[in-house]
């Protein structure tokens, strides 16, 4: 919920969506105002957005990760009183475009702060796909110290090709929650024209392929991933979904 | 259980965890935690670019255009490219201008120059134009082996066993290939054992090395693993190499399931190229730039420069007219500078 252009229809898209049963539906709530308005606007669930790199922290929300984490602690706060769950995200575990390396305990260290405040569950996010299998393990060692395992997600981005390695890794290491977008949408906006966030159909396909139950159904996925490239006049990311429609 | 915190919950019902982690059992099988993985110190890339990525391209390509490309990847550190194919241009036109190929490559003398040789004739044409390693190209599927070669899997190791016999005579090592590892796109789903059938003929006819195909690339780290397993159980692991496609966005995930099972050579295409010619327009060979900036990243050596291998995909995409598959490529060119 902030203002942002393309999130400018927040309060619409919440009352318009037709809600099913047993899937939940988070909104970003970046601080207090943004967490009211939410509720206000029948948000169900919360996320809040931390970083592991303090210039990123600054440049992408102007204040220090110090600061972020206050104000995220008044969302849970009022979030906690209102009943709402709240998720947690770490951006630039595996890198950052401006600090280059990010050290492990660094993100260990937000990642605690956002499970003590209440988060039950932390998404650690490779935000610009810089990160490998190697420093994957490194980071998630040290985040298992402070946060345990059934409480962490992968936000994989696929920049540089590396995306189902890195979950596959973080699925040995006992993660079993991982975030992936349709279609592969959202590109990098650290490097124009690089790709961002990992394929749902791709990923699905590896799951599925290890024999991991993940109740989505793959080809209506893939409908949906046809019927949003085809509205933004764009070429599916996933290639899966490339391979399927032109056997 | 209500509100106890789920790591309880597992504690006091094994059924809970079960219920909630369904992979457990075969994770737990493999003893092995991510952490405690153990990889290659060093990799070993075989760069299939200019002949399984060019022959492949729907544009074929100038003989001057060839031989430059593969003199650009011999700067980079790679010591295994293969250089073209000696099969008839009836059935191949990309690759007719084979021994001008080899003849006309400036050639490393820290690098091998694999050609194919499906048949003697092959291999005798092969020889003369100044060929030092080939490579026979068997298939885990009766009906691939019959559609892509025209013979059965038992009639095309007849052929090779001819092939093996003359380069043992000359010393030429010969490197073996199974296509259809992890699925046929004939067949669907290929009988691990059938594979390793195939892989064990070709290790003992004289094979150095034998490298395992995912042609269409269907397969996951699931079938990969247990396909190797399989393999492994008659070939050693020093004489497997993984040639993985992209083709379902897998490859990387299976190259590091094979890692983490012992294979130490990797087969990959500068740029990714070469699409695969069962899916129009879709991906095929994993681009070799994104091959090297994982193990980078792990820490395991391969001796190659990324940045060169970059520079050598640049040159060959704009002499096709066409943009990189590789994915590090496109982050590197794309990089806004701060």
């Amino acid at each position: 919920m902030g203002s942002t252009g393309e999130m400018a229809d927040q309060v619409e898209v919440m009352k318009g969506i037709n809600r099913k049963p047993g899937v939940s539906y988070p909104v970003l709530t970046p601080n207090l105002k943004g967490f009211q308005a939410a509720v206000k606007a029948g948000a169900g669930e919360v996320a809040i957005f931390g970083a592991a790199s303090e210039l990123f922290s600054k440049k992408n929300i102007n204040c220090s990760v110090e600061e972020s984490l206050q104000r995220f602690e008044e969302v849970t706060k009022a979030a906690k009183e209102a009943g709402v769950p709240v998720r947690g995200y770490v951006s630039c575990v595996l890198g950052c475009p401006y600090e280059g390396n990010v050290a492990p305990e660094k993100v260990a260290q937000v990642a605690k702060r956002l499970y003590s405040m209440g988060c039950y569950e932390i998404s650690l996010g490779d935000t610009i796909g810089v990160g490998t299998p190697g420093g994957m393990i490194e980071m998630l060692e040290a985040v298992v110290q402070e946060v345990p395992v059934g409480a962490l997600a992968v936000h994989c981005h696929d920049t540089y090709g590396q995306a189902l390695a890195n979950i596959l890794i973080a699925l040995q290491m006992g993660i079993s929650v991982v975030d992936s977008s349709v279609a592969g949408l959202g590109g990098c906006p650290y490097a124009q024209g690089a790709s961002g966030n990992v394929a749902t159909e791709d990923v699905v396909y590896m799951l599925h392929g290890l024999g991991i139950h993940t109740g989505v159904d793959l080809p209506k996925l893939m409908d949906a991933g046809a019927f949003i490239c085809r509205s933004l006049n764009r070429k599916t990311s996933s290639k899966v979904a490339q391979a399927t429609c032109k056997l | 259980m209500g509100n106890v915190p789920t790591t309880v919950k597992h504690c006091l019902s094994y059924q809970q965890l079960l219920h909630d982690h369904p992979w457990l059992p075969r994770w737990l099988l493999d003893q092995k935690s991510a952490s405690s993985q153990e990889y290659p110190e060093f990799v070993k890339i075989v760069e299939v670019g200019p002949r399984d990525g060019l022959q492949n391209e729907k544009e074929i390509v100038p003989t001057g255009v060839k031989i430059q490309l593969i003199d650009k990847l011999s700067q980079t550190g790679l010591t295994a490219i293969e250089a073209t194919s000696f099969v008839s241009s009836k059935w191949v036109p990309q690759m007719a201008d084979h021994s001008e190929v080899l003849r006309g490559i400036h050639r490393d003398r820290h690098v091998r120059y694999p050609v194919l040789t499906p048949n003697m004739r092959g291999f005798q044409d092969a020889v003369a134009a100044g060929a030092t390693e080939v490579a026979v190209f068997g298939s885990a599927s009766e009906t691939f082996s019959r559609k892509n070669i025209n013979c059965s899997i038992e009639e095309s190791m007849q052929r090779f066993e001819e092939v093996l016999s003359a380069a043992k005579q000359k010393q030429i090592p010969v490197r073996g290939y199974v296509s259809c590892a992890l699925g046929c796109p004939y067949e669907g789903s290929v009988e691990p054992s059938k594979v390793t059938e195939v892989a064990r003929r070709l290790y003992e006819l004289g094979c150095y090395e034998v490298s395992l195909g995912d042609t269409i690339g269907l397969g996951t780290p699931g079938s990969m693993r247990t396909m190797l397993t399989s393999v492994l159980q008659e070939v050693p692991s020093s004489a497997l190499a993984v040639h993985c496609h992209d083709t379902y966005g897998q490859a990387l995930a299976n190259i590091l399931t094979a890692l983490q099972m012992g294979v130490c050579v990797v087969d990959s295409s500068v740029a990714g190229l070469g699409g695969c010619p069962y899916a129009l327009g879709a991906s095929g060979n994993v681009p070799t730039e994104d091959v090297l900036y994982m193990l980078q990243g792990m820490g395991i050596e391969t001796g190659v420069d990324l940045s060169k291998v970059i520079e050598a995909g640049d040159f060959i995409c704009q002499a096709l007219g066409r943009t990189t598959h590789s994915k590090v490529a496109q982050a590197r060119a794309n990089q806004v500078s701060r």
